[in-house]
């Protein structure tokens, strides 16, 4: 158990650098990052103190090492096109983005995870087959569209919902529903897919031969049991969620971490892009360690070995 | 085989399942009598642990369940709803199953497991259900019951998960119990052990115990009573020793010429094998399904095969009682 | 049941190929240059409203560009990065997901240290990016999807090789001291064509849709082409007067990617691929 957590830690770890790296060689795509910044109207001089006032005239190499120590303590320097440091920045916006990410996933299992046990008990009926239907237009709902309709209806027909901004829990309504979209798929068709698994068992026989009630046997001891490759999805799920925040942050106006990447990437302003895809992709690390530690919990084989 | 008052426990009549086109079980009857061992033999394919669940209500859901009387101490178990029958399940009649690796809920401990049939059916507060548990683990011959209850079904062996799933299954002091080839999944040594346990429960407690097995020298051991399965039909049914001292169906005849019971082959006799294998059968079959692998077989096995009987000794074939003369068995 | 499943996958082949259709043969159906503007004639609504002109089936978009015709273009350039995109990170994909299921070992670790990096990047925040840094074109968008786009295909592709390189047949060739290319091109990569056939379908549906989400935050296919997410992301300011903006174009997305993803699933049933999700 202990060293099975030792060596999944050493992974994350291991993937993290190379994401870090990945993100410092994503910003040097462009050429010289230094007449980028420096717009096309600027003369030869002032590309040149630019080139010296942000250490570009440096070797690619110190460069890195640099910026990557740095970033390893949580420095991301300064933004150029908010004139702010990048780690005030996210961690003005990281709130909105996580709210955004939890109510989208809340919204996630209280639909997929219901619907997934309903069809897996009625298993091959016409229910099972309008939730594999349910998931079918999830998974082809283009999620900046279905916000726009979302707008139109909620917002604007029906006057429920406010249409865009961050000012009360109202408005992470619709984003939230919209993100959950993209989770509900892939989470209901597992959970299904384990129930079914877990109904036909030898051990859901044995709990019916000792005559628990059905909310027991479907609850208690199904459930249990199909919820180990559920939790790891969740996690997975999650981290692409709010991979995907930057599409629902953009059409709902939220000011979250998403707003914030497409703003950066507009405007090239690479510090901050550089710092959001690393944080996108710990925070996605940081999830399915999670998740596997947590399954480490709920599976008493794992837990032992 | 004691005289005592001999009461019906299950009492079933013309029982019928089928899995989509498929019947697994044309027509069983069945007695089992309070207090007896009755063992429910025959090869594999032949509908003896289908009956079992039927019995219990747990067919699979394309299972169908048709019978003229199903019935528990009096208690008709076919008008029965699921939740009436759950009740009685666990509490009155219980059940253990070939697969102790299996059977078991991997996510809970030994000791929850028990604890929740008990507390399903009597009540009563987690810590008496866990004594209780304990004071059957050990009467099931568990070393250091207590440590057990805390553990998984992973940390033990197949033997001792057997003898956890036969604690359990006694858990609510049931009338019957079914066991559906408790030890085919064990080893040599292990299965003696736990058929032993059986044994001494099912006398101790006053059990009826409906064991389905394959293995004659099991039936012999431990039967009051035997009833032979082939083909989704019990072909022959009598108390043990008249089973062994004369069989009369082909088909039982056969069974018992392949097995050596001790003391009743002789040392220098062949064992005898019966060719071809158990049909599958679908709707609309008539006569006598063992007809095709029978050396007796007649025109007239085609038709409606009638169940004759003498005294408790009853046998569904044309042919007469004594037809191959007493206590003699078939080479 | 069986019913059930083969309208699906009948259903999905029939969107597929319609949509296939108006992409092919794009310039004999358009009924107007797609590019060509008419300020007077400026948002016009589709036939099924009032005031809606015959010669504009769909209407005419904010610059009075006939809606229908670059909804029909629009096809061809969904197409266009589905395939692409499918081709490229198909192509990466298989190769590193069969080399880590054939080889296992230190290489397979590798090949999952890889695909496990892959997935911990965020996919549309990296392909904006890309396209911002590098600028945009058609190519670009299809390039940038496929490097991205690969992880399901190598993770299909290493499971099933693995399944297949123990299975008995295979261990008889090596056996009979077949060379490693010749079991990986005939025994293996034959056997585990169907389900990356499916994984395909999947695939081509998600690069389409990224395609239009990155569309419609301005870094994807470049304007005045028309693409379905450019589209709506063009009709987004008049939506709240002129709702059929953005409904023609995301209908047409979504009725495009459910066809798609309904082809996949009757596919998956047909070849028992049931190791893809």
């Amino acid at each position: 158990m202990l060293l099975f957590l030792a060596r999944r830690t050493a992974l994350a770890v291991l993937v993290a650098l190379t994401v870090l790296t990945f993100a410092f060689v994503l910003t040097r795509l462009a050429g010289d990052l230094a007449i980028v910044i420096a717009g096309p109207e600027a003369r030869a001089e002032d590309v040149e103190a630019i080139r010296r006032a942000y250490g570009l005239d440096r070797p690619v190499v110190i460069q890195f090492l640099d910026w990557a120590w740095r970033a390893a303590m949580g420095d991301f320097g300064q933004s150029f096109f908010y004139r702010e440091r990048v780690s005030t920045l996210i961690w003005e916006r990281l709130p909105i983005t996580l709210t955004l990410g939890l109510v989208g996933l809340a919204i996630a299992l209280v639909v997929a995870l219901p619907l997934g046990i309903l069809a897996a008990l009625r298993e091959n009926t016409w229910i099972d087959r309008a939730v594999g239907l349910v998931a079918m237009v999830g998974q082809a709902m283009p999620s900046f569209w279905l916000g726009l309709i979302l707008m139109l209806v909620l917002g604007l027909q029906l006057g429920w919902l406010p249409i865009s901004g961050t000012g009360s829990w109202q408005h992470y309504v619709m984003p939230g529903i919209v993100l959950s979209f993209s989770a509900i798929p892939a989470l209901m068709r597992l959970t299904r897919a384990g129930m079914i698994d877990a109904m036909s068992s030898d051990y859901i026989r044995t709990a019916r031969a000792k005559g628990l009630s059905r909310g027991s046997i479907v609850l208690k001891h199904a459930l249990r049991n199909a919820a180990m490759p559920v939790v790891s999805i969740t996690a997975v799920q999650l981290g692409f969620m709010l991979g995907g925040s930057i599409v629902i942050e953009t059409v709902f106006a939220l000011h979250g971490i998403g707003f914030l990447a497409w703003e950066s990437i507009s405007k090239n302003d690479f510090p901050t892009v550089q710092a959001v895809v690393l944080l996108f992709a710990i925070i996605y690390i940081v999830l399915t360690l999670l998740a596997d530690v947590l399954n480490a919990v709920l599976d008493p084989r794992l837990r032992a070995s | 085989m004691s005289a005592a008052p001999r009461a019906a426990l299950l009492e079933v009549r013309n029982l019928r399942i089928s899995f989509g086109g498929l019947a697994a079980v044309r027509g069983a009857d069945l007695t089992v009598y309070r207090g007896e061992t009755h063992c429910l033999v025959g090869e594999s394919g032949c509908g003896k642990s289908v009956t079992a669940l039927a019995v219990m209500g747990l067919l699979a859901r394309n299972g169908r369940r048709k019978a003229d009387r199903l019935a528990f101490d009096g208690q008709d178990l076919l008008r029965l709803s699921e939740s009436r029958l759950s009740k009685l399940r666990g509490d009155r009649m219980a059940m253990i199953f070939q697969e102790p690796m299996t059977s078991l809920n991997p996510a809970y401990t030994v000791g929850s497991q028990m604890a929740e049939v008990y507390r399903r059916h009597r009540g009563g507060t987690r810590a008496e259900a866990l004594d209780r548990a304990e004071d059957l683990l050990a009467k099931c011959r568990v070393t250091s019951p207590r440590l057990r209850l805390g553990q998984y079904p992973h940390q033990l062996s197949g033997g001792l998960r057997q003898r956890v799933m036969i604690a359990m299954a006694l858990m609510c002091d049931p009338e019957l119990l079914v066991a559906d080839e408790p030890t085919t999944a064990l080893d040599v040594t292990v299965q003696a052990q736990i058929l032993r346990l059986l044994m001494d429960l099912q006398r101790d407690l006053g059990l009826a115990l409906m064991l389905i097995t394959h293995d004659l020298g099991v039936v012999a051991r431990m039967a009051h009573r035997v009833s032979v399965m082939y083909a989704g039909e019990v072909v022959e049914s009598a108390p043990a020793a008249e089973l062994f001292g004369n069989p009369t169906h082909p088909y039982t005849r056969g069974l018992l010429a392949c097995v050596p019971v001790p003391g009743k082959v002789r040392r220098d006799q062949p064992l005898g094998s019966i060719p071809g294998v158990v049909p599958r059968i679908g709707h609309g079959f008539a006569g006598c399904a063992f007809r095709d692998r029978c050396g007796q077989a007649r025109a007239e096995c085609a038709r409606t095969v009638p169940w004759r009987t003498s005294g408790e000794h009853g046998y569904r074939c044309i042919l007469p009682p004594g037809w191959a003369g007493p206590a003699s068995l078939a080479a | 049941m069986r019913v059930m499943r083969n309208a699906g996958l009948a259903t999905g082949a029939v969107i597929v190929g319609a949509v296939l259709f108006c992409a092919v043969f794009a310039e004999l159906l358009m009924p107007h240059d797609p590019f060509a503007q008419d300020l007077t004639r400026r948002l016009l609504p589709p036939f099924w409203m009032e005031g809606a002109d015959p010669n504009h089936l769909l209407g005419t978009d904010q610059l009075g560009r006939d809606y229908l015709s670059r909804l029909i273009l629009g096809a061809r350039i969904s197409f266009l990065i589905g395939i692409f995109a499918v081709i490229v990170s198909g192509l990466i994909g298989i190769t590193i997901g069969v080399i880590g299921g054939f080889f296992g070992g230190r290489i397979d670790d590798v090949v999952m240290f890889v695909i496990t990096t892959r997935l911990a990047i965020p996919l549309i925040l990296v392909a904006l990016a890309v396209v911002s840094l590098v600028g945009s074109s058609l190519t670009v968008v299809v390039l940038t999807l496929g490097l991205l786009l690969w992880d399901r295909f190598a993770v299909v592709a290493r499971t099933t090789t693995m399944q297949v390189r123990t299975l008995d047949y295979v261990s008889a060739a090596w056996a009979a001291g077949c060379s490693r290319a010749w079991i990986l091109g005939r025994e293996v990569l034959p056997n585990i064509l169907s389900p990356l056939a499916v994984v395909a379908t999947l695939e081509m549906a998600l690069a389409i849709l990224i395609e239009a989400a990155l569309s419609f935050l301005g870094l994807g296919v470049p304007p005045p082409l028309p693409s379905w997410g450019l589209m709506i992301s063009e009709g987004k300011e008049y939506m709240f007067f002129d709702p059929w903006v953005i409904f023609i174009p995301g209908t047409a997305l979504f009725v495009l990617v459910m066809g798609i993803n309904l082809l996949g699933d009757g596919l998956r049933d047909l070849v028992g691929a049931a190791e893809v999700r």
